[in-house]
């Protein structure tokens, strides 16, 4: 069975080097050639920031690819209009996407808006309420309303018995103001402060909250929205001081909350972080109630308002164009200019002439994201097509709001499960440590298979350079082709790998070790040793595969690099196995420094306490095993 | 070292061997005394689960002569209260942890932190974690073990057999439960760092359990042709023959994960790095035990019930007694008689099915003499 002739047993292993070199080769020349000479480098390595978003709905359906790819398309808008480029937007697993956005000045702004943008919609106002709020003690102190109209807030018995000074502040007399539509402007002007107008859509969150921030209830016992245009002055009564905040807020209500949502509406208490959630839910064709934050009340009183509103009248969607710019003809500040798609025309058209007829304070058009109003104007005509929305905006507020607008609702909400803000020069020294420790590691693999298998050991670090120039080269391309980027658990699979291809160089050699313990000659040692050693070999490496390819489906974020890198290096250690080191120890046993056993070999008939070679018999020592013991 | 090799030799050739297989009652104590002791440490201690899972954020600050407690007062004052909590990672970097009951927005925090402390923003790392991440996590972690699970013993059942899938699953999800114990014990944070770790340990315990069934495998096909070895004994044999494979594939395995654990770790202090090596370091070690001590003397355990193997045992006791009698009588009257003939009247009620398993490939005279009771060793 040792024949010397067995040439065609002993394969043509130059073929298969040759092979494995030209491939190699050519690999390296692709990435020199495509200029991709490093590997993509992950968050946690370059620097920049990670946010994973996952999509929840309580209709599991709506989870969705159409919908995730939905999503992905407008949330690249959002990220790119920040100004932050290369940032790189992808859906994983069923239900998340990353945004990865990397070190850039506004990184860490553009993460925030991505995270917490979601839902937009426009809907009617039904009632309002100050929530949750602690009162300082009636004052009719705010100065008298410069616009000459108390806070036009209305109905019936809850704002009579709440009777106080109204005071618009002056952010929403000037927000009043109309620009490029004189048609419009008088009714909305004559507003405290806030109104939606065509070409002007002025929103001022602090009007008529600011009636109850400021402590003073609003005066106006009219119902009549034209009643409240009247000039009526304050009329300081002193209102009955609330004990409660819920019984301020029944006092403070504006409008009738609808009796399905009545109940909802009085426990609402915005001040309570727990409470201001998103209570859209799935149905957009229902009533809710929302909170809202007005920065100015809030720096008097709780500034949290909470808001009973009516079914979407348009989605944010059909919002096709928002842009911030500065209202330079009134001075008013920074405001946000809308433009509808058709559908959103209408619609806004159709809305907004109905509202226009109600009396307030139901005659607004709340702007909810994320179940959050951001902002509630009045209406008073019918708009088509264009509409402004201007307030109290800094010129950040005003862009983030264009900027959410803009690009629109999305299929589905998104909470953000998870952000990483690595700083470039730590994602730095994170990869320096995991290459010296993946160099040490390495030296210290060599290190063992040197001592231990000699001349062996040479072709076991052969093989490991092979396989390393391979992972290295399959990683730059794929960072170009795919977009793979190399992350710390990446690097830290990579390192693992180490020890997998060993494992493979190791079961091939004691085989072979074994084969010449049996007393045979290197050669067809060699090769009998080969069968064994491949399946060993495969099925050991198919196990890890199987698990990559498990861990790779089954996991979101850093998981899938880890598993990538094991999957891809199990696969190259079958390559490198058959195509490198079964070859080059085949011919490396016709050389006679191996074939001969030289003590530095590794392969030393003497050391290994071979029999003297026994033709036909190989003997099996097992059994002796169960006797002895050590 | 030579005489490592040495050892690997008279290993191999059985000259020295160790009976990892016989002794299994004092592994499956060992194993189980770990396991107790780590399900203890699971349901008093709990583990140690890091803010990844329970949310909150997570600063980390990289500024040479900070102290702890200078990084705690300005972040007490952020935050308004005494809640976070900060440590030194080892490497001179401060990690702060935010729970997410706070309401301070994170981008606050890093510039509050950074005028406070006078440290640019570049050198403060943030982490957000949502509630529910740490859940997702791990929920897909758990979907991923159970399906890994079922496909590695399919696998494992067809390519070996369906007792070797059992064996090696048991080992398996032994290494598991000691690594965990080991977590819940000494009260390791559980990242999900960590959590890569576990499922790692998944493949790699499984690598080493597969390569030395592969050789028991070989080393025990056969087996029913002959009546000089039982099961057990041979799988002990193929064990000791592996077992400088065993020892050299796991010693190379540790040596990187070693590398990561202590360079990469030491060097950066707490973080990724350090959550996945210390798991598969202790994973790892788990899985080389489990393997020899656990994996294969349970197979054979399980083998050993099988007919076929069980009437092995039997032809073997029976063989051993022939020969230790023969030898006897050699002894007595210098003739030494062929085979056990005299034996072959006992116990036919049980040859009749033990027959059909082992007699088709037996010689007939072989056959004989199975089926005594005592003989089952």
């Amino acid at each position: 069975m040792a024949a010397p002739k067995s040439r065609p047993r002993d394969g043509y292993p130059g073929r298969a080097l040759a092979l494995i070199l030209v491939v190699t080769v050519g690999l390296v020349a692709l990435m020199f050639g495509t200029g991709h000479k490093t590997p993509r480098l992950g968050i946690d390595l370059a620097g920049g920031t990670s946010i994973t978003l996952t999509a929840s709905s309580q209709d599991k359906a709506a989870i969705n690819q159409a919908n995730m790819n939905t999503a992905v398309g407008i949330i690249q808008k959002r990220v790119n209009a920040f100004g932050v480029s290369e940032a790189e937007v992808q859906t994983q697993g069923s239900d998340n996407i990353i945004v990865d956005i990397p070190k850039g000045t506004n990184s860490q702004q553009a993460a925030q808006q991505v995270g917490t943008t979601a839902k937009l919609y426009f809907r009617p106002v039904l009632a309002e309420a100050p929530s949750g709020v602690t009162l300082p003690p009636a004052s009719p102190s705010a100065k008298p309303s410069t616009s000459g109209s108390a806070s036009p807030s209305a109905s019936g018995s809850a704002s009579a018995s709440a009777g106080g000074s109204a005071s618009p502040s002056t952010g929403a007399s000037a927000a009043g103001s109309p620009s490029g539509s004189p048609g419009s402007a008088s009714p909305s002007a004559s507003k405290a402060g806030k109104a939606l107008s065509e070409g002007l859509l002025a929103a001022d969150p602090s009007g008529t909250p600011s009636a109850g921030a400021s402590g003073s209830p609003s005066a106006s016992a009219s119902g009549s929205p034209s009643a409240a245009q009247s000039s009526l002055p304050p009329v300081p009564t002193t209102p009955p001081v609330p004990t409660s905040p819920a019984d301020i807020s029944a006092a403070l209500t504006q409008g009738t909350p609808p009796p399905d949502l009545a109940q909802q509406f009085a426990a609402l208490d915005c001040s309570d972080p727990t409470q201001r959630k998103d209570y859209q839910g799935v149905d957009p064709t229902k009533n809710t109630v929302a909170c809202s934050y007005d920065k100015e009340a809030g720096a008097t009183g709780s500034g949290w308002y909470k808001f009973a509103l009516g079914p979407v009248a348009v989605n944010g969607s059909d919002v096709s164009k928002a842009a911030a710019g500065f209202d330079t003809q009134h001075a008013s500040g920074w405001q946000v200019q809308l433009t509808f798609n058709d559908a959103g025309s209408k619609a806004f058209a159709t809305t907004t002439g109905a509202l226009a007829t109600q009396q307030s304070p139901a005659n607004q058009f709340a702007i909810v994201l994320d179940g959050k109003v951001v902002s509630h104007p009045y209406v008073s005509q019918s708009i088509s097509g264009n509409a402004v929305i201007s307030g109290n905006f800094s010129q950040d507020d005003a862009n983030n709001l264009a900027n959410v607008l803009s690009f629109g609702a999305l299929p589905l909400s998104f909470n953000q499960s998870n952000m990483t803000t690595v700083s470039p020069q730590l994602g730095g020294d994170q990869l320096h440590a995991g290459l010296l420790a993946g160099a040490i590691g390495l030296a210290l693999v060599v290190l063992y298979s040197l001592i231990y298998y000699r001349g062996l050991g040479l072709v076991s670090i052969a093989g490991l350079v092979v396989s390393s120039i391979l992972t290295y080269t399959i990683m730059c391309l794929l960072g170009a082709g795919i977009g793979f980027a190399l992350n710390l658990p990446a690097v830290c699979g990579a390192i693992v790998a180490i020890g997998i291809t060993a494992d493979s160089f190791i079961v091939y050699f004691e085989r072979i070790r074994d084969e010449v313990r049996e007393g045979a000659q290197l050669r067809p040692a060699v090769q009998r040793a080969w069968p064994r050693a491949r399946r060993t070999i495969l099925v050991s490496d198919f196990v890890s595969l199987l698990c990559a390819v498990v861990l790779y489906i089954c996991s979101v974020g850093k998981v899938q690099g880890f598993a990538f890198t094991l999957g891809l290096t199990t696969v190259l250690d079958v390559v490198v196995i058959f195509l490198f080191t079964k070859p080059l120890i085949t011919l490396l046993a016709r050389r006679k420094f191996f074939a001969n056993g030289h003590p530095w070999s590794g392969l030393d008939p003497k050391r290994l306490g071979a029999r003297p070679p026994v033709r036909g018999g190989r003997r099996r020592p097992a059994t002796s095993a169960a006797v002895k013991e050590a | 070292m030579s005489r490592f090799s040495n050892l690997g030799h008279r290993l191999y050739q059985g000259e020295v061997s160790f009976d990892f297989v016989g002794r299994r009652k004092l592994w499956y104590s060992i194993s189980a005394a770990i396991a107790l002791a780590a399900v203890i440490g699971l349901t008093t201690v709990g583990l140690h689960l890091g803010i990844e899972f329970k949310g909150g954020s997570v600063y980390t600050i990289k500024k040479p002569g900070l102290t702890i407690s200078q990084a705690q007062d300005s972040v007490d004052k952020i935050v308004g209260d005494s809640t976070p909590q900060v440590q030194a990672t080892g490497d001179g970097q401060i990690r702060i942890q935010v729970s997410a009951g706070e309401k301070t927005p994170s981008n606050e925090v890093v510039q509050k932190l950074s005028s406070d402390l006078s440290v640019s923003q570049e050198n403060i790392n943030t982490e957000v974690v949502g509630p529910s991440w740490g859940q997702q996590v791990s929920q897909q972690a758990l979907t991923g073990l159970v399906i890994f699970l079922i496909l590695v013993t399919a696998y494992l059942a067809i390519a070996f057999e369906w007792r070797m899938a059992l064996a090696a699953l048991v080992a398996l999800i032994h290494d598991l439960v000691i690594t965990i114990g080991v977590y819940a014990l000494v009260g390791f944070e559980v990242s999900p760092g960590t959590v890569i770790g576990f499922l790692t340990i998944l493949g790699y315990s499984l690598y080493d359990t597969v390569v030395v069934f592969d050789t028991v495998k070989e080393n025990t096909k056969g087996l029913e042709k002959q009546n000089k070895l039982t099961y057990s004994e041979a799988a002990n044999a193929g064990l000791n023959q592996t077992l400088v494979r065993s020892i050299n594939t796991t010693v190379v395995a540790l040596l990187p994960v070693a590398a990561l654990l202590f360079i990469g770790g030491g060097l950066l202090g707490a973080g990724t790095l350090n959550d996945i090596s210390l798991a598969l370091f202790i994973g790892l070690s788990a899985g080389a035990y489990s393997s020899i001590c656990v994996a294969t003397p349970l197979l054979a355990q399980l083998k050993e019930q099988a007919p076929d193997m069980r009437a092995l045992a039997k032809r073997v006791a029976l063989r051993r007694a022939a020969d230790a009698k023969a030898a006897a009588k050699a002894a007595e009257d210098g003739t030494a008689l062929d085979d056990a003939d005299d034996e072959s009247a006992e116990g036919p009620e049980d040859s009749v099915p033990v027959g059909m398993v082992g007699q088709r490939n037996q010689p007939v005279s072989r056959a004989r003499g199975k089926g005594r009771p005592s003989g089952k060793h």
